[in-house]
């Protein structure tokens, strides 16, 4: 059954993506672009998806487990340390030069987008390196 | 500033992220995992392959589905892509290091984070919003 919730999951987020503008990288550079045209659409985005997840991670809380009685895997890590704000700040920076973030570069590749499938291969060796790489940041 | 009257769209914004927080949230209650695009395919590809993957691959093929099934109902709205290929590729490598330095992305730490009242997404949210506008502003505005 988790499978199938896994699978309409990501249907659903991947229209949401659609529906709200967030998979046309002009409308998310429209929003970013706060001294130019700026199109206000995205925090909305935001405003809806918190509004309707909030109150299922609340109703998760008072759960000991998931519906499908696996485990609710709460993140653990509570730190603010370097690599997280490191990687917020590497991860800004592509955000706004392309105006494409991991979901909608999924969404882009599912609609046959040959600058949605480049980015994305780019996307995975970025991930990769960071495989290679990355373990040393979070060390020092 | 001037706001970009002929592009806002509150309503389709509101509509979009309402089923984007549901399908978040769905994922918790239902499955008990966080629904973040990056971690998702860090598990996918990084992690040593095992049964635990398979929801990651029912996921990811929902969002790639997500496209097709629109189409097969109506035209997909306008995409809109003016970065060169070269950018494209950088901003690829940025955002795939990134994530996955940060642990998260616009919906691990943005979308779930933020409304699990996680102090730590809502640092890297705000980090990597102020980032975006500060790049957008050099890329648009500064750097000519």
């Amino acid at each position: 059954m988790g499978i199938v919730f896994a699978a309409i999951g990501g249907l659903v987020f991947g229209l949401g993506l659609i529906v709200s503008g967030m998979a046309n990288p002009a409308k998310v550079t429209g929003f970013l672009d706060l001294a130019g045209q700026w199109d206000p659409s995205l925090a909305f985005v935001m405003g809806g998806a918190i509004a309707v997840a909030l109150p299922l991670f609340w109703l998760a809380r008072k759960r000991t487990q998931a519906v499908t009685a696996e485990t609710l895997q709460w993140p653990q890590n509570k730190q603010i340390d370097k690599p997280l704000l490191l990687g917020a700040l590497i991860f800004g920076a592509g955000w706004g030069l392309a105006g494409i973030c991991p979901g909608p570069a999924l969404v882009l590749v599912g609609a046959g987008v040959p600058q949605g499938i480049a980015f994305t291969v780019a996307m995975l060796a970025g991930m990769s390196l960071y495989e290679l790489l990355g373990h040393r940041i979070n060390r020092s | 500033m001037t706001i970009d009257w002929m592009h806002f769209s509150p309503w389709s914004a509101l509509a979009g992220g309402a089923l984007i927080g549901l399908a978040a949230g769905g994922l918790f209650l239902l499955n008990g995992r966080i629904a973040g695009i990056s971690g998702i395919l860090g598990g996918l590809f990084f992690n040593k392959p095992e049964r635990a993957n398979i929801w990651r691959w029912a996921f990811v093929a929902g969002l790639l589905l997500a496209p097709v099934l629109w189409r097969g109902v109506a035209a997909l709205p306008a995409i809109q892509i003016s970065a060169s290929s070269l950018l494209l590729v950088i901003a690829g490598l940025l955002v795939g290091f990134g994530t996955r330095l940060g642990s998260g992305c616009t919906s691990g730490h943005g979308v779930c984070g933020l409304s699990r009242l996680s102090a730590r997404s809502l640092v890297a949210t705000l980090t990597f919003m102020a980032v975006g506008f500060v790049t957008v502003w050099l890329l648009q505005h500064g750097l000519h």
